[in-house]
């Protein structure tokens, strides 16, 4: 019973309370806590409170939402009111949240269980769940392998059946990829769709919240839940919240899928890895979609447009840790000046410090116009290449990474071939669109994701596509053979 | 040659309020030298003319009804102050002169 759809079931048949299902993920969590490292922080108490007025509910039929007395873990850089949040750094080790993110007030809305936090490259940057205080998160498939990032723990957690369902955050790709790492479906919303208020900012114009779960129906009641405008947050989209399940009608006739001719060179991505996502195009072919060749000209200087846009906001946003309201603050310092040096050196970890070095250096006096204003304006062009694209197409297939989860410690050194991994994920951010990461199969025993790209404030056709390939196959339905 | 130096990264430190340890600094010179040497691929794109995307999805600027209303708690704020006096948040002495 680890899918949320099965709890779901189980709890409207009266087979399992919410407490029972609570119980048994702060276990599971603690079980795989030595082994994976997932779950970094547990409100065992709180949560089992909430689960007993689940339960209540159910006895005097007053079901909230799916997601009713259903268990999940938060990502470490979502504030709940009274509860630390960490974001995985030394320099938040010891916060406690003043106030509950809208997500979190949601998801309380919602009925559903918040069991703890999951763990996280710092501050959300990175791509393998290794720049972590508490250390990396390990993949269930392979435990020498990285679970991907910077929302590995989320990922891991639902792989490993500690949760059913988890939310993340996706900046340049930190919930597709470690979905596609892990086996797990995993979904970055359009841009403003889910309040970021509450969120810890890393890169204001690319940070979107989204689920983590087994399947695409499950991904489209987690978001009618999470997402809609929200006063607190200037760019949330003042648009009503479709109910996304109701797309899901399992037709793709009339549906063209576009194939990105720069995303299938076998240069850099592993063979079979494209040969699985080309299979998995051609069961929504032979369902009825037509499939065109597409291009997005400009994918060559994705990555580097990504790092310089990301850096530059996330050593604007990171200014604010300066060890004088909360956070940590360095010992013995006799000056202001001194206090913000030695709190922010001691606090951040060394690919924070790498990111804000490279940001502040792309923003002062000389360098601004050669890097950052240039990174903006070929961002307009990545986004020209996908409205151009979009008129030839409904959604866009591609591999989620190149390749399978590497091994931990492989890319530590290598900060340009680490951030090359995020080639196909980071232009769904910079153009502001929907994408989600299914998986498709599995390359010598690894999980392998199809990433699938829709127009912006369109996450019903993108789900349409993507809840229709999961009708007419059962990768999702693989689990960890360790771990299930 | 190199494009980044260690006078740059030093430099960038300083405005990044960040103090590195030598070998800090090795490594930064190094990795920011590798990072902008891929990032200089965007100098091949002719970009005359083009605007700069700060947002993927442009929406005016809301407005809201410039309003009192309450904010945190000031107690509950004051829970993660490293060290507080009463009501406020101290920090070092800012303004040199007088003792008092």
């Amino acid at each position: 019973m680890e899918t949320l759809e099965a709890q779901r079931v189980g709890l409207d048949a009266g087979d399992v309370s919410s407490r029972e299902l609570v119980t048994r993920a702060v276990a599971r969590a603690r079980e795989l806590a030595d082994r994976l490292n997932a779950v970094v922080g547990l409100r065992e108490e709180a949560a089992c409170a909430e689960a007993a007025e689940a339960d209540e509910r159910h006895v005097r039929g007053q079901l909230r939402s799916p997601l009713d007395g259903i268990p999940l873990v938060l990502k470490d850089n979502m504030v709940q009111c009274g509860e630390p949040t960490t974001c995985a750094s030394r320099i938040l080790e010891n916060f406690v949240s003043p106030y509950d993110s809208t997500v979190v007030e949601r998801l309380r809305s919602a009925g559903a269980v918040i069991i703890g936090r999951a763990n996280m490259d710092e501050f959300a940057m990175g791509s393998s769940t290794e720049h972590s205080i508490f250390g990396p998160s390990r993949n269930p498939w392979d435990t020498d392998r990285t679970c991907g990032g910077s929302s590995g723990g989320p990922a891991v957690a639902v792989a490993a059946g500690i949760t059913p369902f988890a939310l993340g955050s996706d900046t340049g790709g930190s919930i597709r990829q470690p979905a596609s790492f892990t086996g797990v479906v995993g979904m970055k919303p359009t841009y403003g769709r889910v309040s970021r208020w509450g969120l810890v900012a890393f890169a204001s114009s690319l940070d979107q919240i989204g689920p983590f779960a087994h399947s695409v129906r499950e991904c489209a009641w987690i978001l009618r839940e999470i997402a809609g405008h929200d006063r607190r947050d200037s760019t949330s989209l003042p648009f009503p919240v479709p109910d996304f399940a109701e797309a899901l009608t399992g037709d793709v006739s009339g549906l063209t899928i576009g194939l990105p001719r720069e995303y299938f060179v076998e240069q850099g991505a592993d063979p079979e890895v494209l040969a699985l996502v080309r299979a998995g195009v051609a069961e929504l072919e032979s369902a009825g979609a037509k499939v065109v060749e597409i291009s997005l000209p400009h994918t060559g200087y994705v990555v580097a447009t990504y790092y310089l846009v990301a850096t530059a906001e996330a050593s604007s946003n990171l200014a604010r840790y300066d060890g004088a309201r909360y956070g940590r603050r360095a010992s013995g310092v006799t000056n202001l000046e001194q206090m913000y040096r030695r709190s922010r050196s001691e606090g951040f970890g060394a690919e924070v410090k790498r990111r804000i070095l490279l940001g502040t250096y792309v923003l002062s006096a000389g360098y601004f116009d050669a890097y950052y204003r240039k990174a903006q304006q070929v961002r307009t062009l990545v986004r020209g290449d996908f409205e151009r694209a979009f008129e030839e197409c409904d959604v866009i297939a591609t591999p989620t990474c190149p390749e399978v989860a590497f091994e931990i410690g492989a890319k530590t050194d290598d900060p340009v071939s680490m951030y090359l991994g995020d080639i196909y994920t980071v232009s769904a951010n910079l153009a502001g669109l929907p994408g989600i990461s299914l998986p498709c199969g599995l390359v010598r025993g690894m999980p392998v994701g199809m990433q699938m790209l829709g127009r912006a404030m369109d996450e019903n056709t993108l789900l349409r596509a993507a809840d229709a390939f999961q009708r007419r196959t059962d990768h999702h339905a693989r689990r960890p053979p360790e771990f299930s | 040659m190199s494009r980044i130096t260690r006078e740059d990264v030093e430099r960038t430190a300083a405005l990044a309020r960040l103090q590195l340890r030598e070998q800090e600094i090795e490594a930064m010179t190094r990795d920011l030298d590798r990072i902008l040497d891929h990032a200089d691929l965007l100098q091949q794109l002719e970009t005359e003319g083009i605007e700069p995307t700060a947002h993927a999805i442009p929406l005016p600027t809301p407005t809201r009804e410039d309003r009192a209303c309450s904010g945190i708690d000031p107690e509950l704020a004051l829970r993660n102050a490293p060290e507080r006096q009463g009501s406020a948040f101290v920090v070092p002495k800012v303004i040199e002169g007088q003792e008092s």
